[in-house]
């Protein structure tokens, strides 16, 4: 398998947490660009990047329109936007109907980020209660793109992950505890 | 499976569509362009791209059809309340000053954001002595903008925009509500004018105190908005003010030395007149 150029990760209830212990694993040479595509619902969740700078060194910012996606930093979806991607591999951001009741929606931006990156991309999905994400998990799988799900059993809310398993050929399931360090292996592969 | 539209074919589209008709989509962000026009192909059940093309070029309803829906309308009043809180509390009672006070929405879509800049201007005493031109590009949003009727599910949202953004009247005091529509009132849409214009290639039409253009540009390329800043900038008063969406700056326009922002909102003053 190649090394991925972009991960998106995609979360919804009860993914917070695991998203926090991710942020420790992604420094300053992380070799690709993350994108965190998350739900939220409380005003609690709106400052997502003073919480998440308080775990990882990395820089992090949300999501501007035209922007480069850049190697090393963490990209978080601005509150009330789809994030999608250009083939130039810049940012666009997109105001039109809520996708599953949902804007960003995950669903949204797998997609985007399948056209663009096909096999070069990483997508997790991560715990959540509606079934965005899902049917984008699938078209990357279908793009060549590597497809990764918390291990329901460990997720808040098992519903996201429990119907990517049932509708998606995954090929990863893996336990909340060991996702940073799967994907800190997963990142700093050797290049084949 | 589907028939996905790739991205040659979507330019081909394009090409033909400005040499048919005169439409120039072909600076607008082709991600969402993408995703608006692959929808109308499922929907409308092409078997295939030649077909669409084809229909396209030649059925002048269905390119017309095709305006409306390829467009991104989604819009609401208020929205974004702080936004309206600086506009009251700043931007209006410098606007006060005026003798007459013009104010274009560009890119109104169903117009709730001129419905909600009229509230605003009732409630400063303003609105008397204003006028406010709301367009767009899709001739439909702007029929149903000059009709001023909206959905009643909706006002709940609208009239918890309304109070965040300080507003201190009752909110249902600007509608009547009939069944499940809620329409305006007349005070309000007497006070503005509205138009189909398009911003990549019509032209300048008055010279305004204060232009918003929200979540519009966000859909073009960085060449496109450029163009569009200019525009702007040519229809703008000497410290008139610029008006952009949340997650929209003049940072990298060819005006942005010759503006300065107002606070952490979206909101430019000019402050020179082009060289
Ligand atoms: C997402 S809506 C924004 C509505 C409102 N300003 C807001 O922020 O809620 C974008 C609008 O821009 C309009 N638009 C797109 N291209 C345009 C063009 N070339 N000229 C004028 N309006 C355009 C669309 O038809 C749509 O109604």
């Amino acid at each position: 398998m190649r090394r991925a150029k972009l991960m998106v990760i995609g979360g919804s209830a009860g993914s917070l947490q695991v998203i926090m212990e991710i942020m420790s694993v992604i420094r300053p040479d992380f070799p690709l660009p993350v994108l965190i595509v998350l739900h939220r619902n409380s005003i609690f969740e709106s400052n997502l990047e003073e919480l998440f700078a308080s775990r990882s060194q990395a820089i992090i910012k949300e999501v501007e329109e035209k922007e480069v996606i850049l190697p090393g930093v963490i990209y978080i979806a601005p509150a009330d936007y789809h994030v999608l991607i250009e083939e130039d591999q810049t940012f666009s951001l997109d105001y039109s109907e809520r996708v599953n009741f949902s804007r960003p929606s995950i669903d949204v931006t797998f997609r985007c980020a399948a056209d663009v990156y096909g096999t070069d991309l990483v997508c997790l999905l991560l715990s959540g209660g509606n079934a965005d994400g899902v049917e984008g998990l699938g078209y990357v799988k279908e793009r060549g793109g590597l497809t990764v799900v918390q291990d329901p059993v460990t997720a808040e809310v098992p519903y996201m992950p429990q119907h990517a398993l049932s509708q998606v050929a995954v090929d990863f399931v893996v336990a909340a505890g060991n996702i940073p360090a799967f994907i800190k292996g997963l990142a700093f592969l050797p290049p084949v | 499976m589907i028939t996905a539209i790739r991205i040659e074919e979507l330019d081909i589209l394009l090409n033909d569509l400005f040499t048919r008709y005169g439409y120039d989509f072909t600076e607008y962000s082709k991600a969402s362009l993408q995703r608006r026009v692959q929808r109308l192909f499922t929907l409308d059940k092409f078997p295939s791209f030649a077909e669409f093309r084809h229909r396209l070029q030649h059925d002048p309803q269905y390119f017309r059809r095709f305006v409306e829906e390829i467009t991104v309308n989604v819009t609401e009043m208020l929205r974004d309340p702080s936004f309206y809180r600086t506009l009251r509390s700043t931007i209006l009672p410098v606007l006060a000053t005026y003798p007459f006070i013009r104010i274009w929405h560009a890119g109104c879509a169903t117009g709730e954001e001129v419905y909600s800049m009229a509230i605003l201007l009732k409630e400063t005493g303003l609105l008397h002595k204003s006028l406010l031109y709301g367009t767009d590009i899709n001739p439909q949003v702007i029929e149903r903008a000059r009709k001023g009727i909206f959905p009643v599910s909706q006002m709940q949202k609208f009239s918890e925009n309304y109070i965040q953004s300080g507003g201190i009247h009752d909110f249902s005091s600007y509608y009547t509500a009939n069944y499940h529509l809620a329409k305006f009132d007349n005070s309000l849409t007497g006070k503005m004018i509205f138009s189909t214009h398009n911003l990549v290639s019509d032209f300048s039409f008055n010279e305004f105190q204060l232009i918003l253009c929200r979540n519009v540009l966000i859909y073009f390329e960085r060449g496109l908005q450029s163009k569009v800043f200019k525009l702007f900038d040519y229809s703008l008063e000497n410290f008139g003010y610029l008006a952009l969406g949340a997650k929209e700056s003049l940072r990298f326009s060819p005006i942005a030395d010759r503006y300065r922002q107002i606070g952490k909102e979206k909101i430019w003053r000019k402050v020179h007149e082009a060289g």
